[in-house]
């Protein structure tokens, strides 16, 4: 059995970023395994604009940020290994990964960073009744096929979900000559940053549809139209408001799953509200030696906070690695409150924060002009006013040590109040 | 007085723009950088875009090479660039930043390739 210092699984911006800061840190023998047959991630299909400005301070496309992170893996002559799939992985940090050009193999490791990526939610999974015809794709395969192998998916599309993958393409596909006669949304307010709304749907006079639904597709073979009904605020359709589209195609961007299947065969505890493992300050899981970072453990919209994020679990894992006793020392819950649908990291252990804790955090709900409110123990200690708070758009907040490193501390609650 | 909201899309922040016009000056607030003044004015008097799309590529692994505009272009000449940028062809190996278009349209803007592509063939 070939054993390594750090096993990194999935070479997108977070596997890339992990492995990069711990060689830093001084971990010697790193391997990163990638399914795909290049490194990158999903940024290799992502050519728009709009990554980097937090990290390089300069505005760049998904390829361009990837391709500075994947020289500097070769620079630092970290291994890696393409078209090589990682099966399943055990609390003792045993993988069992198949390749092409390997076979079958057993390998271990001092320390595992998970960065898996998410996969995007199907049609399957939202049951719109009707035939199955040729048409509907996933607004990520479409894509991939349009960006990477050049081919066109449709001529007359409609967008079901306004998720930043299905903004994006509605600009895509209509700058390539397709038509796109709207993008329909389930709730009163849209997944994608405000952003995309703007230069994606607005510049090209896409209607957005807001609490409407895909109610039928027809076609057999083919897709030939679909039906759009308003929803009440129960999200039913309400009889009586069906407007019909003649399209070829649709697009569902209707969300992306964290891919956790390893995760959990390691028996690494998950967070229902994220559907990514448990992790604490240092981005580490329930499993010692396991950590997890980028949309593995939460959906990002911007890849600069996976960069963060990712470093910190590369720098978490060289610490790990060089100690050979890790410090158990009793965490604090962060707990989302009212208007807050979940908070990560999940646990925090004072004596590992350096100076300021970042916590990140999606709302429920468009807010404008509330605060956020942090309580440590139930005690108020910061209350910050925020302009425009939507579900679509990550929240942060910094919140120094010296707030909560007092001796008993259990809990660390965030709110959103109206004051 | 004329008063126009636009949404700053300069980064992800989104900030919520107001612009009204004094003395023939455009005036901007909403914005929490310097970034935001500048989006405003010229959303005004100039809207501009960075366009980011695909040219066909030969002798790689993918069909698709992608690539941009290397600055903002004028918004209303984003179709006919997108004319021009679909009849080109490169062939691999290409590197970052590699010029694939020189001053499209006569308006000083480059097409260039937003990553390396090497040869397979
Ligand atoms: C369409 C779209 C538009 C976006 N737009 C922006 C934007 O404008 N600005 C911005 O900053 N961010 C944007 N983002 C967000 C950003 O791209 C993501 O947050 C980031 O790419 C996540 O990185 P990751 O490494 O966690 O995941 P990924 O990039 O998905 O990488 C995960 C990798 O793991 C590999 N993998 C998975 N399972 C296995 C396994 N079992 N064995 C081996 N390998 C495996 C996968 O093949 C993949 O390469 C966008 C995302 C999408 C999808
Ligand atoms: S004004 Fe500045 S901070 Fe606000 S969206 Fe524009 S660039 Fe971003």
């Amino acid at each position: 059995m070939k054993a390594y210092d750090l096993i990194v699984v999935g070479g997108g911006p977070a596997g890339l970023a992990a492995a990069i800061e711990a060689k830093k840190d001084g971990v010697d023998k790193i391997l990163v395994l990638e399914r795909d047959r290049e490194l990158g991630g999903i940024l290799q299909q992502c050519i728009h604009n709009g990554f980097g400005l937090h990290i390089f301070k300069e505005e760049l496309t998904g390829p361009e940020y990837a391709e500075r992170f994947i020289d500097e893996l070769k620079e630092l002559g970290i291994e890696y290994r393409l078209d090589t799939m990682v099966l399943d992985i055990n609390e003792d940090r045993i993988l069992h990964v198949i390749s092409k050009a390997e076979g079958f193999v057993t390998l271990e490791a001092k320390a595992v960073i998970l960065a898996m990526g998410c996969r995007e939610r199907t049609r399957g999974a939202l049951a719109i009744p009707g035939f199955r015809p040729a048409g509907v794709f996933t607004a990520g395969t479409a894509q991939r096929y349009l960006n990477m192998e050049g081919y066109m998916v449709g001529k007359k599309v409609l967008i079901l979900g306004s998720g930043d993958i299905g903004l994006i393409m509605a600009r895509r596909l209509t700058l390539e000559g397709a038509k796109v006669l709207g993008c329909v949304e389930l709730m009163p307010f849209s997944g994608g940053l405000t952003r995309n709304i703007v230069q994606c749907l607005n510049d090209y006079d896409i209607p957005l549809m807001l609490s409407h639904t895909v109610t039928d597709i027809q076609g057999k073979y083919r897709v030939k139209g679909a039906t759009v009904m308003k929803v009440d605020e129960n999200r039913r359709p309400i009889p009586g408001t069906e407007i019909q589209f003649d399209v070829d195609t649709l697009l569902l961007s209707v969300g992306l799953i964290p891919e956790n299947e390893l995760a959990k065969g390691a028996g690494v505890q998950l967070d229902m509200r994220t559907r990514g493992a448990i992790v604490n300050e240092s981005m580490e899981t329930s499993v010692p030696g396991i950590f997890a970072c980028g949309n593995v453990l939460h959906v990002h919209d911007l890849v600069d906070w996976v960069t963060d994020e990712s470093r910190r679990a590369g720098k978490f894992a060289a610490k790990f690695i060089a100690k050979s006793e890790w410090i158990e020392e009793a965490s604090i819950e962060t707990v989302p409150g009212q208007g807050i649908g979940y908070i990560v990291p999940q646990r925090v252990r004072p004596s590992q924060v350096d100076q300021v804790l970042e916590l990140f955090m999606r709302v429920r709900d468009i807010y404008v002009g509330q605060t956020v409110v942090v309580r440590v123990d139930g005690k108020e200690v910061q209350a910050k006013r925020r302009g425009h708070m939507a579900p679509g758009e990550m929240e942060r907040v910094k919140l120094p040590v010296s707030l909560f490193d007092g001796s008993g501390v259990k809990k660390i609650t965030v709110d959103v109040e109206d004051r | 007085m004329e008063e126009r909201k636009m949404i700053c899309i300069s980064c992800p922040i989104g900030c919520r723009l107001t612009v009204t016009e004094e003395n023939g000056e455009y005036v901007i607030t909403g914005n929490q950088c310097k970034r935001g003044e500048v989006y405003g004015k010229k959303e005004m008097t100039n809207p501009t875009r960075v366009v980011p799309t695909t040219v066909k590529i030969r002798g790689a692994r993918l069909r698709r090479l992608p690539v941009k505009t290397h600055i903002p272009l004028a918004k209303p000449l984003i179709f006919e660039a997108m004319k021009l940028i679909n009849e080109v062809e490169v062939e691999a190996p290409v590197k970052v930043g590699d010029v694939v278009i020189e001053n499209i349209l006569d308006t000083g803007v480059n097409i260039v390739a937003t990553r390396s592509m090497e040869r397979t063939e």
